[in-house]
């Protein structure tokens, strides 16, 4: 478990809509294209830049979605740093301003 | 079927409008000869209006959003009502001239991420495209634009309509493409005047130059495959519907008017009246469209091309039934396969219609997508 906490916020660069419960998101520098689950679906729409993401898994992933909290939080870390690699979420040790177009 | 093509086909399925096609304006700064807009404003939507739309074609669902016209540029707020589209996340396209996109123009558009430009251009002959859009200098400052687009790294797509002023020019337009790094898409459609006038249909191409296009690997991939002979419709094929207007596509006027697309003239509600989604949800014209099957049809369920067609139910409407054949699909699907369809072969036309006899009231077909 990592000592600092993690902060994560949208980039202004993306598309993204929710269709039935799920997360369309594209990233209009490369237009990848990705739809995300249920539970990656509540972290995304979470990513407000100054929630700490074990917040977020604590309070969006375990209340929601019956799940293990260690085994939550590692797989949350494993999908934002995914989603971080593709710049469609902005990571940081810091609370970060969710990025609105300029 | 890719991930776009699943997430297309729950839309549909679900009914969710994903994508809207939405002018800002029918006024332009061109006059092409093949246009079919009145570029008088009758009173379009304020910036308010067309920022309040925006809420709620984002509350419907809406993904992805293309702003055209008209030329969209002609209003000064356009990159305004872009900015609102892209806060709320829209996937943003832009169809334009480019007249009017210089150096902080092209940058602001790449500022707000905007995914594609889509730019008309008809000739790689500047004295052609100039005489096509009225527009002294037209060609030069259009291709201008479209080097400071790629300058900021913006996906940028020509879109080349075709007709008899520029036939001969498409090889040169997609050269020109390749020369600006920029994708190329072919479109040999003219669609009659809004208030009917079909005048502007002389410039079509004639159908017995359309298997130059169809069968022509450059433009069309794989000639084996784009020009295979029907199949035989399965039950299935006879239970599906023509496409995505009204089902997860439509269309919006500069004056709030509702259709299913914006080659499907029925009016289905006002969003200066009514809410987006009550028209969308409620409307009896849009669940008119969305209760068409193939097998209803009057003429094309019977038709071996039924299931492979691209039969446009907006140009049937316009034909007199939206159940009924679209003449200008049934030579598309012709002149690609050399298989006569049953519209074809009901009206006794055993051999393709060429300059002299053609006497359909239109050609239009879709866009051919073709790589960079």
């Amino acid at each position: 478990m990592p000592e600092n906490p993690i902060y994560i916020a949208r980039s202004s660069a993306i598309a993204a809509r929710a269709l039935a419960g799920e997360m369309m998101v594209m990233n209009s520098a490369d237009s990848t294209f990705f739809t995300l689950n249920a539970v990656a679906t509540a972290i995304f729409q979470a990513a407000d830049g100054h929630t700490p993401l074990r917040e977020i898994v604590r309070d969006r992933v375990c209340e929601q979605f019956d799940v293990d909290p260690e085994q939550a939080e590692a797989d949350a870390e494993q999908f934002v740093a995914e989603l971080s690699g593709h710049g469609i979420l902005l990571v940081s040790n810091q609370p970060l301003a969710s990025e609105k177009p300029r | 079927m890719s991930l776009m093509s699943e997430v297309g086909q729950k839309a549909f399925n679900l009914g969710v409008p994903i994508a809207v096609h939405l002018d800002v304006t029918y006024r332009c700064n061109e006059r092409c000869v093949h246009c079919y807009l009145d570029h008088d404003d009758h009173g379009e939507m304020t910036t308010a209006e067309i920022n309040g739309v925006l809420d709620q074609l984002a509350e419907a669902g809406v993904f992805f959003l293309t702003f055209s016209g008209g030329e969209v540029f002609m209003r000064r707020d356009f990159l305004e009502l872009v900015e609102h589209a892209r806060r709320l996340m829209f996937n943003v396209k832009i169809k334009t001239n480019a007249v009017m996109i210089h150096e902080a123009e092209a940058r602001r558009i790449r500022e707000l991420d905007v995914d594609t430009v889509q730019i008309s251009v008809y000739s790689h002959h500047p004295e052609v495209h100039d005489a096509i859009t009225k527009l002294p200098h037209s060609f030069e400052r259009t291709t201008k634009a479209i080097r400071f687009l790629k300058e900021q790294g913006l996906r940028v797509t020509i879109a080349n309509v075709l007709m008899t002023v520029n036939s001969a020019d498409h090889a040169g337009v997609q050269k020109l493409a390749a020369e600006l790094g920029v994708h190329y898409t072919l479109d040999p459609t003219i669609t009659p005047m809004m208030d009917g006038d079909t005048s502007v249909l002389s410039l079509r191409i004639p159908g017995e130059e359309l298997p130059d296009i169809f069968h022509n690997p450059a433009l069309v991939g794989s000639q084996e495959e784009f020009c295979a002979p029907p199949k035989p419709p399965s039950e299935e094929d006879l239970e599906g519907y023509s496409c995505s207007a009204g089902h997860s596509f439509c269309y919006i006027s500069p004056y709030g008017d509702v259709f299913p697309c914006v080659q499907f003239p029925l009016p289905t509600g006002n969003i200066r009246q009514q809410k987006f989604l009550d028209i969308w949800n409620l409307s009896p014209q849009m669940k008119e469209v969305r209760s068409i099957q193939a097998k209803d049809l009057t003429v094309c369920s019977s038709c071996s091309h039924v299931s492979s067609c691209s039969r446009c139910p907006g140009l049937a409407y316009m034909e007199g039934s939206m159940r009924g054949p679209s003449t200008a699909d049934c030579e598309k699907s012709f002149y690609r396969t050399g298989v006569p369809t049953a519209n074809m072969l009901r009206q006794g036309l055993a051999k393709p219609r060429g300059r002299s006899g053609n006497h359909a009231p239109l050609i239009q077909i879709q866009p051919i997508a073709v790589p960079a």
